[in-house]
């Protein structure tokens, strides 16, 4: 097969050919959607989603005369499906048959720039962009058929982007000519009636999986350049270590070896087969000599230094006047430092043309990679394309962006040659940023009525977000020999929150008091992980929540309820209650529980519930998931099996998290290297049963799905485990030993 | 020189014999199938066929493969024609990502050749060695289920479990 046939991809996207006739489309200049996504709130402008940075419908929707019709997006597929989704919106309101859409997703060189796809946006801005453009590029179209057959738009039926009235019909290619499109968007857009949708709603097939599992290139860990070498990279073995001798002339006379690179403290090599560029790596690894570095904390000690560190307080929440009256319960929740863990090791490939770098990577924000990357290797932006081609599923800010300039940076001491650069699995478990550590305190008093009335609740964590931003977010840039400092990390305001994210309860207590302590500093690197805090802070008050229950003697379900007014949240909590029996459940012995949690996501997004039973086998120290039970409500379900597929696989890797996952570390070294030594869940223990169901709400706003389900399902463990054993574990991971001890003690 | 068939069809390399198969299908014969997860047999992602039996391609090296044969992803199908075990992916539209599935695939592949009437449990003793991020598991598990004959839901599983 030739490399570059895959069907996902044709050769043009990839090798930028034939980009004279994109790029004269309306890419306006950077806006400040190109600033951390995590602190970006959708839709605040006067258009819909993402059509305010970016106006013209012909940044998003482009008719050739051919009929051809390719949709634009600045959002990236992950896995999580947006590609056939947002196809799915543009054929339905553009009245065209689904297949007939192309879409190109992000890419510098002809993609709006829509930031990062991140904290499940895509499908509130990217989503929303693409409706309304559509909806009003199939009005303008058929105005303008209108006029040419001199009847009136209401005379006019479309049919699969065929305009007909009066005998007489004219597709959509007859009808645009040069900038018919090129139009700034309006606030209104006629959108369709959602009743009549046909491609809206439906559980259409999503179309990159059978290029996936028929072996097509459709990563960028597939692409194969003309003349292509490989590299890999020989990283200093603990945070901030120099390299302070190494003798290369052996390894420069090894089979293949094209090229040992040595910037600073930047170390890798250059090889002709990709084999071969491991064994010298190798090499290289074992004659590198480093020296001092950074110690790490005590992992035993890793929540009282949390605690001690210099921390910026901000109060998110001040309601009522404090001090309620009842009875008062008080608990303190932990969270260890956890890894995205991505099963591909990041990739990347740079080529450097002349003056031009192009880097295809698998990035979560071409954008703000390409101008990072751009600073670190002293070229003009304008001079670097970033391509996205998909990788392994990331999780958030994983290796992505590292890899990218890797591949950049080693391209330009290659000039002309295009260089792969992918990381092996120790690079990706020990270089890859994790997801913070974290500590929550929280109180509450329970009155007399058995409701809640008061409410205090502080969350310590390091940042959540470090992307790039500048150059010094890259780790290669704070190697080489004129380094480039990390950005000064933000603390992402409310209400979307970083490691307070969902911080905020969603019941309504009249008095409560929340406190973010915001740590700048990162003991160990640190960044977005798939719904940053809110995995921690839904996994604390929800387990919260189940104390406060069983305190005030009441049935958890009936306790949350009592609590919650929003209708939307109440539909996804009786929903699950009612599906998974919640009512009739029998307990069939010791070691036997059941447990339940609801959180909106970011307070914004998707609603979402899960309850799940559980056995306990004590010996073991195993907590296995008999069957889980999930509602969801993301506005309009635009492929309701993309939400399932979504809420499946946040449900499965909140188990892992959950029962699992701990970075580990010496004072010296991270020592989680692979998968031995990182545990992650694996077939034998995964749920018997798992079913998620999708509250459609027709017209409604898309709410981004991806991230509603991990908070909920870790609270559901631990509130099992509890049902099941009488015996709480509010430290994250309800880990075989910990279980053990826990039923020991 | 060695000499093995892949997908049916001669091959044979002059590469040190010390390469993993992993590097020789995606850099010489340009098979995407295969892919790189950990290198250590850990993870499943670069699983293939040896003589029939699901291996870690990343861990055979050249020199333990003269004379024999490989299939790989690429050798169960194709996207307009895929073999019954990718059908069954498809159909159960069992991937997020997808980087892990090739090697889920070839694992089901492998366990149908020793044993095409799986019990549950012997389902996700097989699938053991393989990893997935994305926690996709249960689409995988349906899908495995579906290419052995059975019935593909999670509830037909548990009854199955629970009677036995």
């Amino acid at each position: 097969m030739n490399a570059l046939s895959g069907p996902a991809l044709s050769r043009r996207s990839l090798l930028g050919g034939g980009g004279a006739l994109i790029l004269s489309f309306s890419l306006a200049p950077r806006s400040a959607l190109s600033q951390s996504e995590e602190a970006q709130v959708s839709g605040t402008g006067p258009l819909p989603g993402s059509l305010s940075d970016f106006p013209y419908l012909d940044s998003w929707i482009r008719i050739d005369e051919d009929d051809s019709i390719t949709v634009f997006t600045g959002k990236a597929e992950l896995g999580q499906g947006i590609r056939t989704a947002l196809i799915q919106v543009a054929a339905e309101q553009l009245d065209v048959d689904f297949s007939r859409v192309v879409l190109e997703t992000a890419d510098t060189g002809q993609t709006p720039n829509e930031g990062y796809t991140a904290a499940s946006h895509s499908m509130s801005e990217s989503g929303t962009a693409i409706l309304n453009a559509a909806a009003q590029v199939r009005a303008l179209l058929i105005a303008r058929a209108a006029d040419q057959l001199g009847l009136s738009a209401d005379q006019l039926t479309v049919d699969d982007g065929v305009i007909t009235g009066g005998g007489r019909s004219l597709s959509y290619g007859k009808l645009v000519g040069p900038d018919v499109l090129h139009v700034q968007a309006q606030p209104q857009s006629p959108i369709k009636d959602p009743s009549t949708n046909r491609i809206i709603g439906k559980a259409v097939r999503r179309i990159d999986i059978p290029a996936k599992l028929t072996g097509a290139v459709a990563y960028v860990q597939d692409l194969r350049l003309p003349g292509m070498v490989h590299a890999r990279v020989v990283r200093p073995p603990v945070y901030g270590a120099r390299l302070t001798g190494i003798d290369t002339s052996e390894v420069e006379t090894m089979p293949g070896v094209v090229q040992v690179i040595r910037d600073g403290n930047y170390l890798a090599v250059v090889a002709r087969g990709e084999f071969q560029a491991i064994q010298a790596m190798r090499a290289l690894a074992a004659a590198a000599e480093w020296g001092g570095g950074i110690a790490l904390p005590e992992k035993t000690e890793i929540y009282d230094v949390l605690k001690r560190l210099p921390s910026q307080e901000s109060v998110i929440q001040e309601k009522g006047s404090g001090g309620g009256q009842g009875t008062r319960i008080e608990a303190a929740y932990h969270r260890p430092y956890q890894l995205h863990g991505s099963i591909g090791p990041s990739c990347a490939v740079g080529h450097v043309d002349g003056d031009r770098l192009t880097v295809w990577s698998h990035t979560q924000g071409v954008y703000p990679d390409r101008d990072a990357i751009a600073e670190m290797v002293r070229m003009p932006p304008e001079n670097v394309r970033v391509i996205h081609m998909e990788g392994a599923g990331c999780y958030g800010h994983n290796g992505a962006d590292d890899a990218a300039a890797d591949a950049a940076l080693i391209a330009t001491k290659v000039p002309g040659t295009p260089v792969r650069v992918q990381w092996m699995r120790e690079d990706e478990h020990r270089f890859e940023p994790y997801g913070s550590a974290m500590v929550v305190e929280a109180s509450a008093a329970l009155g007399e009525s058995g409701t809640i009335t008061d409410w205090v609740y502080d969350v310590w964590s390091t940042p959540h977000s470090t992307r790039p931003g500048s150059a010094g977010n890259l780790l290669a840039a704070n190697l080489i020999a004129d380094p480039f400092q990390a950005d000064e990390p933000i603390s992402i305001p409310q209400p979307a929150g970083g490691g307070d994210r969902n911080a905020v309860p969603g019941y309504d207590f009249p008095n409560s008091r929340v406190t973010k302590h915001f740590i700048r500093s990162m003991p160990l690197r640190v960044s977005a992980m798939r719904s940053l805090g809110a995995y921690m802070n839904v996994f604390a008050l929800e387990s919260f929540m189940d104390e406060l229950a069983l305190k005030a003697g009441a049935d958890p379900v009936e306790f949350r309820l009592k609590h919650l007014s929003d209708p939307r949240a109440r539909d996804v909590v009786t929903t699950v209650a009612d599906r998974f029996g919640w009512s009739d459940w029998k307990r069939k012995g010791p070691g036997h529980g059941r447990g339940f949690a609801y959180a909106r996501y970011k307070n914004l997004a998707v609603y979402c519930a899960v309850a799940l039973e559980i056995e306990v086998e004590r010996e073991a120290g195993l907590v296995r998931i008999l069957r889980a039970v999930a509602a969801t409500d993301s506005g309009q379900a635009v492929n309701p099996d993309g939400i399932r597929n979504q809420t499946e696989g946040g449900i499965v890797q909140s188990a892992s998290w959950t029962l699992y996952e701990e970075v580990d570390y010496s004072t010296d070294e991270i020592l989680s290297r692979d998968w031995a030594s990182y545990p992650i869940m694996r077939f034998p223990a995964v749920p018997g049963a798992v079913e998620v169901h999708v509250i459609d709400r027709p017209g409604e706003p898309f709410l981004g799905t991806g991230e509603g389900s991990q908070g909920p399902t870790a609270a559901a463990i631990a509130n099992a485990f509890a049902d099941a054993t009488g015996r709480r574990i509010r430290d994250l991971p309800l880990s075989p030993e910990k279980i053990r001890r826990t039923l020991e003690a | 020189m060695t000499r093995f068939t892949v997908n049916d069809r001669p091959f044979s390399t002059e590469t040190d014999v010390e390469t993993p198969l992993l590097y020789v299908l995606r850099n010489e014969l340009e098979l995407n199938g295969a892919k790189f997860g950990c290198g250590l047999g850990q993870c499943g992602a670069c699983t293939v066929l040896l003589d029939g039996e699901a291996v870690f391609s990343c861990l055979i090296p050249l020199a333990a493969l003269e004379g024999r044969n490989v299939t790989t992803l690429e050798g169960l199908g194709t996207i307009d024609d895929p073999g019954p075990v990718q059908a069954a992916f498809i159909e159960e539209q069992a991937a997020q990502c997808g980087y892990c599935i090739p090697g889920m695939i070839m694992r089901t592949q492998g366990m149908l050749n020793r044993n095409p009437a799986p019990s549950e449990r012997e389902i996700r003793e097989h699938l053991n060695p393989n990893l997935c991020r994305c926690g996709t598991h249960m689409r995988i598990l349906r899908a495995a289920r579906r290419a052995a004959g059975k019935p593909a839901g999670d509830q037909a599983a548990l009854a199955e479990r629970s009677a036995t």
